[in-house]
């Protein structure tokens, strides 16, 4: 089964160029993409994620305030009980507040640099890791 | 209103039966056990939105949305986008249309790809429609992939078909051809303050005034909402009648299957040692086409056809 990614853009950054260079890569490596446009709050983030049953959330952010989004996001799937979706951070983000992230759950940050590959192979091993061999088991074993 | 877990429960069974981890069957008892539905059984408005790429489908159904949710009904949206042939990979864009219906309990949106199908639906849709209905959802809106002539598996799906086109797809020739024009329950020209769409409006209305059928033909500004309360009136008025579609797509689905048995049986018989030997006799120049051709469908069982 393909693995099924939200793409998300929060809050004021004003445009989407690269998220949408990030979903054309995901796209031409086999997985489904969810696109969901500029200015969304955590709260409509993690909707989407929940009702679209994603495996991963891969959240772009390049207005610095991952420090804000990230835990946001990260309380609001703890809040609804749901512990099988992969957090994913990309954009702006300085090397210090990396391990922060990391900390409160989010699996894996890419910054402006990363490869569309790096991104692709990080998203699959995450996954495969974590997210979707999860749900098979879980949907198996009801 | 859906509550958040039903929710959740029922974007869960449809990604089961869209990945073959779960039967149509043990899905709809998950979401029965959520819903509470268990020995009820809900029933839903299905309505499908068809036509074009671009041709403002997801808009509208963002506008359909708000009234239906204004008229105080819950609704679930199934959208399909295309799948690409080469990679299988997708970018499910229609929800970027209707984000502002978020955090709004009464709503649920799902993306579909549409992946091997290649009817405008996606393999699993109906089947997430049927759950929708089981969560408790008054009204399911099919969203299609953008659609030429012939993608019509909406047929077998919806009660309402919305056929939206926009100006100056074509002449009025367009309009009498088979497929696309001969499903709408309703037809929308939309985008109507570009040029040309009274033009469109004409062709359509000639076009139903000569067939038998009552098909409304409305205009509307999806951007802005101007038409859409004159749409979702249509909509009510054909909902009220929607008996003849029942048929309709039961007619279309067992036509479908018949043809996907045929194929499945005519496949069977070409891989067996009966078909082999007669391809390996065409092969050789022992017998000329229409003789393997005839010799074929002698093994089938089906008539012998002249050539």
């Amino acid at each position: 089964m393909p693995t099924k990614v939200l793409v998300a853009k929060p809050g004021l950054d004003g445009h989407d160029r690269g998220a949408k260079i990030v979903a054309r890569a995901l796209r031409d490596a086999g997985m489904e993409v969810v696109y969901t446009g500029l200015h969304q709050t955590p709260e409509m983030i993690v909707n989407a994620a929940v009702q679209e049953d994603v495996d991963v959330i891969g959240v772009s952010i390049l207005s610095g305030a991952h420090m804000t989004v990230f835990p946001r996001i990260m309380d609001l799937l703890r809040e609804r009980d749901v512990d099988d979706i992969v957090v994913i951070a990309g954009g702006v983000i300085q090397e210090d507040d990396v391990p922060k992230l990391k900390a409160i759950g989010v699996r894996d940050v890419f910054n402006a640099e990363a490869t569309t590959q790096q991104l692709i192979d990080g998203i699959e091993s995450a996954v495969t890791a974590f997210g979707r061999d999860r749900k098979r088991r879980e949907a198996a074993a009801h | 209103m859906i509550s958040y877990r039903v929710q959740r429960d029922l974007a869960r069974a449809i990604s089961g039966v869209e990945n073959g981890v779960l039967t149509f069957d043990q899905a709809l008892a998950r979401v029965r056990a959520a819903s509470g539905t268990n020995g009820t059984l809900p029933h839903a408005d299905v309505i499908g939105v068809t036509g074009p790429p671009g041709a403002g489908k997801s808009t509208l159904v963002d506008r359909l949305i708000e009234g239906l949710r204004t008229g105080g009904e819950t609704v679930a949206v199934i959208a399909v986008d295309p799948s690409s042939p080469f990679t299988q990979g997708a970018v499910l864009g229609d929800r970027v249309r209707m984000q502002r219906h978020s955090g709004d309990a009464g709503v649920y949106i799902r993306s579909m790809a549409s992946r091997q199908a290649g009817g405008g639906l996606a393999p699993a849709t109906r089947d997430a429609v049927r759950l929708a209905e089981a969560a408790g959802f008054d009204v399911v809106l099919v969203e299609t992939v953008g659609v030429g002539q012939v993608e019509l598996e909406i047929v077998a799906v919806a009660d309402t078909i919305v056929v939206v086109t926009v100006p100056a797809l074509g002449d009025a020739v367009q309009t009498i051809k088979a497929g696309l024009t001969e499903i709408a329950d309703i037809f929308v020209v939309n985008m109507a303050d570009r040029p040309g769409a009274n033009a469109t409006a004409v062709d359509l209305r000639h076009m139903v005034r000569e067939s038998a059928r009552d098909i409304p033909i409305l205009q509307t500004i999806a951007q802005d909402g101007t038409g859409v309360a004159e749409l979702l009136a249509a909509i009510v008025t054909k909902r009220a009648a929607g008996e003849t579609n029942a048929v309709r797509a039961v007619r279309f689905e067992i036509v479908r299957r018949a043809r996907d048995r045929a194929v499945a049986t005519a496949l069977a018989t070409l891989d067996s040692a009966d078909g082999a030997a007669v391809l390996e006799r065409l092969r050789d120049h022992d017998i000329t086409r229409s003789d393997a051709i005839d010799a074929l469908l002698a093994i089938l069982g089906g008539p012998v056809h002249a050539h």
